[in-house]
């Protein structure tokens, strides 16, 4: 084959018929599509509309077979404070999932800050906001472990996790000698602690500040996601990270900030939990890591990474909020509300699933 | 011709061991302005650690490379990107849940201005996706509709002219292409060589690592051919043909002393 024809022609001899071929080859996605088509690319788009759909069909739902008992302002707030750890703990879970990882240790860490919390105000004698603090410290001390282990040490995140969620608890049962620490002397003592159990009514709606609290947490992160540099690369570790490496994402620096900024985010909700329960208990909060999966997993966000919202995770903690609620006012078995929920899961990993079958 | 020129780029004995593997021995390269060098060489012949060495994906054990006369050691990536050599990765590097306009700006995103942008670390959106658009329009990529459209909605060729497009955009010395058209159909292929010749034509000098004959004889301004772990002969592809080239890469021939390195 003469080099030299070729040259002259600009394209190979094989690729002669290329220009009677249909030249849409670099064109964009024009076709129309299917009903059903559309709604995936939107879902693909938008992942939080999933939940969100949900979330309104259920509170319609209950409102429905319960009435008004159910659709006051007041139960649509209690079902707001009875989410908010969960929540919390669900924004600090999300980061961990969108990275591709899992933190099976959240609701440990946050039950380990909030007993050091009460410990150091109580039996230390040091002020309150210095307890506080102290506590925060463990929690990103924690989450600082989990980052070591699992960006430096490359070990798997399940594992560490399972690993140190013993840990943390064993820990957290060891210090406090189980001992709870009780309401009124923390209320005498260390009021400061029960900060986040105060509430302010607007008619009937009754807002405590760890709503509010998780409200803005939300508002944050979804910013932080959205709208930084740094957000976009938590999205790129997930997606791919060697990718993201080779764009120049430092991705084991950036997994060691999510899992601690993660422990930090769960010694908060630890704070926010003594307000909750008013006391601080050791035994408070055993199920934390598992409800954060959930509102994470029905909130639409992949557990493969890469994929998904703070939003999503809301909606999702809301969802288990208004079915475990709503069951209860309307006088069913409580079991009923843990099938509904695992029911949830299975359905919105389905989803996750086609979602991401998305072709142009 | 180019060689008149002063180089971009030289590397001059680069050694660059694997235990007991010697990958680069006393490896030679010259990159010259405005040219499309293609390096060729059998499986295991040392391309990709040379182009590794010179992208800054691993360090060379011995040997000097000098980017417009001074020396240079990149420690990582990063610094090679720095210092304006992008590289299109042949896995491409681009993470397919974010938008196009997200890509192209990975790890060196625009910040908004003033307190937003300082403080609050806001990305500066309408800025990256004008430049994002400004940068595949001139490439001629633009019937590309939404600029925000996630990279795992578009086909294999559009993904690569993403990376294209985003190597073009950044490199202000080089840019490096591993099998561009490895992964592709016939038609895309040939969009991603006219792309090559576009940035090109750009002033950017490129280096392609292929192993497609037909694609390296009628984009490559000359021809690094690799072997053994060391630059064999640099060729003219107007005064070979490729089974000449293919000879002297498997070792079948040997090179004329005229194209054999120094």
């Amino acid at each position: 084959m003469s080099v030299e024809t070729t040259k002259a022609s600009g394209a190979q001899e094989f690729e002669k018929t290329l220009a009677a071929s249909d030249t849409s080859v670099a064109s964009f996605d024009t076709h129309s599509r299917t009903p059903l088509e559309s709604i995936q690319h939107r879902l693909h788009k938008s992942p939080a509309m999933v939940p969100l759909i949900i979330l309104l069909l259920s509170v319609i739902l209950f409102a429905i077979v319960v009435g008004g008992r159910f659709f006051s302002p007041f139960t649509l707030t209690l079902i707001l404070q009875q989410v908010a750890i969960t929540g919390m703990v669900g924004i600090a879970q999300t980061l961990v999932v969108l990275t591709a990882g899992i933190d099976l240790s959240v609701g440990a860490i946050m039950v380990l800050s909030s007993v050091v919390m009460g410990q150091f105000a109580m039996h230390y004698g040091v002020p309150a906001p210095v307890a506080v603090a102290v506590g925060l410290l463990v929690g990103a001390l924690c989450g600082f472990i989990n980052g070591i282990l699992i960006a430096r040490v490359k070990l798997p995140p399940f594992i560490v996790t399972l690993g140190t969620w013993s840990i943390y608890a064993a820990v957290n049962f060891i210090y406090s000698g189980n001992e709870t620490i009780r309401s009124q002397d923390l209320e005498t003592n260390a009021p400061l602690l029960q900060f986040f159990g105060n509430s302010f009514k607007v008619g009937g709606a009754v807002f405590t500040y760890g709503v509010l609290l998780m409200l803005v947490m939300a508002a944050i992160a979804w910013y932080v996601l959205n709208h930084t540099a740094w957000g976009r690369h938590v999205y790129a570790v997930g997606d791919d990270p060697e990718a993201a490496e080779l764009s120049g994402v430092r991705v084991d620096r950036m997994l060691l900030a999510v899992y601690t900024l993660t422990g930090i985010i769960c010694a908060i909700a630890g704070w926010a939990l003594i307000g909750r329960i008013g006391s601080v208990s050791p035994q408070a909060g055993q199920f934390e890591n598992i409800n954060s999966i959930t509102a994470v997993v029905i909130g639409g966000t992949s557990l493969f990474g890469g994929r998904g919202s703070i939003l999503g995770t809301i909606f999702g903690a809301l969802i288990v909020g208004v079915f475990a609620l709503g069951l209860r006012l309307w006088g069913t078995d409580p079991q009923w509300t843990q099938l509904s929920v695992g029911a949830l899961i299975i359905v919105a990993v389905g989803i996750d699933q086609w979602i991401r079958k998305i072709s142009a | 011709m180019t060689q008149a020129q002063e180089p971009i780029l030289t590397a001059r004995g680069l050694v660059k061991r694997y235990g007991r593997v010697t990958a680069l021995d006393n490896a030679d390269f010259d990159l010259y302005p405005g040219e499309i060098l293609a390096v060729i060489g059998d499986n295991g012949a040392g391309k990709s650690s040379l182009i590794k060495a010179i992208s800054g994906a691993v360090t060379p054990d011995e040997g000097e490379i000098r980017l417009d006369g001074k020396p240079i050691a990149f420690k990582s990536p990063m610094e090679a990107r720095e210092a304006g050599i992008e590289t299109v990765y042949q896995n491409l590097a681009l993470s397919p849940a974010l938008s196009i306009a997200d890509n192209m700006f990975l790890g060196r995103e625009i910040r908004k201005p003033g307190f937003m942008g300082q403080w609050l670390r806001m990305l500066d959106r309408p800025a990256m996706e004008k430049r994002a658009r400004d940068k595949l329009t001139e490439l001629g990529l633009m019937t590309i509709q939404n600029i925000s459209q996630a990279v795992e909605t578009l086909s294999g060729g559009q993904r690569q002219g993403v990376a294209v497009a985003r190597a073009a955009a950044f490199g202000s010395k080089m840019v490096i292409m591993d099998e561009p058209t490895a992964a592709l159909g016939v038609k895309e292929s040939r969009r991603v060589l006219e792309l090559i010749l576009d940035v090109k034509k750009r002033g950017l000098p490129i280096v392609l690592i292929s192993h497609n004959m037909p694609h390296v004889f009628e984009v490559a301004d000359r021809i690094h051919i690799h072997r053994l772990g060391r630059r064999l002969a640099v060729i003219d592809p107007k005064q070979y043909t490729m089974s000449d080239a293919v000879a002297f890469m498997t070792g079948a021939k040997a090179p004329p002393e005229a194209a054999l390195a120094a």
